[in-house]
């Protein structure tokens, strides 16, 4: 890892993936990454975990923060919900996490 | 039919704004909006959170801006039509513009202002493939009438407030309710989540966790649900009624079909005055954008600001614009 540069991969919703790069010191989130590359994730409501529009699933083994009450109160209102479920915009960008995979979940019922 | 200068569509943060601004150059508003009471999102989605970069305030809550915006605008004595969907828009003959409202209120106005945030707040739908096909026979996404449901099977689906109230009220009236979540713990009111396990113990909801309604089953009307419940095979679950509370998002709605130029849900605006392509017609705030557009409520109170300049040209073109400051002026209400 360079310079406070961590590798994610993202595959998005026609299963292609994406090497992106994000800077571990700027606080940003997942949602915000995917966001910044123009992948489509929503993230409306900005990063509150107010509305779930950046729901994906986490692939790699990562150990992640445990959800928080609101994030699983999100859920609760998404659909496609797996046990690998979560919400980018509360997937924070350390070196932690450097090499995650997540896939972006579906849309669909909004 | 209400008769104003500047319609506003959406009463959040930039809508009500925008009528202080129309108010120092003389000019009446109206807004609408879906919502029962205006703030849009700040009220809606995050009341009690703090904002940090409203200018000149270090820390303000969502909720306690709005509250100062609609006393910041009360000189101007704007008018409400809250509760109600902005639905159809046409042009008069006299070149206004004429909207009608889901319950049928009409305003009439020389200038629209869109300031619709996100859009309007609907129910979830669920992603089941052939949902559409059974609205208004078995599906409902909002109780009007909980007697409708008197003496029938009813599935709810959900884990929130309105799930489990909704449960707690359908087990009185309803033949069998049962309450499909996809976890066991539910995040609704403590005592709401009590009651329902009463119920449950009581044999008067059957809870159905660690599940979701995945298909729909019925000739004409609905006759099952399809129940995909963790560690077991799908099966059908008979019921008349299938009720799925995900809560609200938001939509774009009948403004997506008005004729303006859209873009990733959005409306295509001129950073000159946010005008949209059908002259007379403006959007600002979250619902515009726009080469370098920024989604915060900063930058909407000055969209809605440059806005009205050009929305006096559009109403009064012969009449100059003398630009003043409200240091200098003061704010001078209407009567």
């Amino acid at each position: 890892m360079d310079n406070n540069i961590i590798k994610v991969i993202v595959t998005d919703r026609d299963g292609v993936d994406h090497v992106l790069e994000a800077p571990t010191d700027m606080a940003m989130n997942m949602m915000e990454v995917c966001k910044s590359y123009e992948l489509p994730v929503e993230g409306i409501c900005g990063g509150m975990a107010l509305c779930a529009s950046c729901h994906m699933y986490v692939l790699s083994d990562h150990d992640l923060p445990e959800l928080s009450e609101d994030e699983e109160n999100m859920l609760d209102q998404a659909f496609f919900v797996k046990a690998n479920s979560r919400l980018g915009c509360q997937i924070k960008i350390t070196e932690d996490i450097d090499g995650l995979k997540v896939q972006l979940a579906p849309v669909g019922g909004e | 039919m209400v008769e104003t200068d500047i319609l506003i569509i959406g009463a959040g943060p930039v809508g009500l704004f925008t009528v202080f601004e129309a108010g120092l150059l003389k000019m009446r508003c109206h807004l609408v909006d879906s919502l029962g009471q205006a703030g849009g999102q700040l009220n809606e989605i995050y009341p009690k959170k703090p904002i940090y970069d409203i200018p000149g305030y270090p820390s303000i809550l969502a909720g306690n801006l709005t509250e100062n915006l609609l006393k910041q605008i009360e000189p101007f004595k704007p008018g409400f039509t809250l509760g109600e969907r902005a639905e159809k828009l046409e042009k008069t003959e006299d070149n206004k513009f004429k909207l009608t409202t889901s319950k049928g209120t009409t305003i009439c106005a020389p200038v629209v202002a869109i300031a619709g945030g996100l859009g309007c707040f609907e129910p979830r739908k669920p992603p089941i493939a052939n949902i559409d096909q059974y609205e208004d026979c078995g599906i409902d996404y909002i109780i009007k009438d909980p007697e409708i449901y008197r003496g029938k099977k009813v599935v709810v689906a959900g884990g929130g407030d309105s799930a489990l109230d909704w449960s707690i009220i359908l087990a009185d009236i309803a033949d069998e309710v049962a309450l499909v979540h996809r976890r066991t713990s539910f995040r609704g009111a403590l005592d709401s989540v009590e009651k329902v396990m009463h119920l449950a113990n009581q044999g008067k909801i059957k809870l159905i966790t660690n599940a979701q309604v995945t298909g729909l089953a019925g000739e004409e009307h609905l006759t099952s649900v399809i129940i995909e419940e963790d560690g077991k095979e799908n099966y059908h679950y008979h019921t008349d009624h299938f009720i799925p509370l995900f809560g609200l998002a938001p939509k774009l709605g009948p403004i997506g079909e008005w004729g303006l130029e859209i873009e990733d849900n959005a409306i295509v605006v001129n950073t000159f005055d946010y005008s949209t392509n059908i002259p007379g017609i403006y959007a600002i705030g979250d619902i515009n954008t726009y080469p370098g557009k920024l989604k915060l409520i900063l930058c909407g109170f000055h969209e809605g600001t440059l806005m009205v300049q050009s929305a006096f040209k559009h109403i009064y073109p012969d009449q100059k614009l003398s630009f003043k400051y409200t240091t200098v002026a003061g704010v001078n209400g209407f009567e």
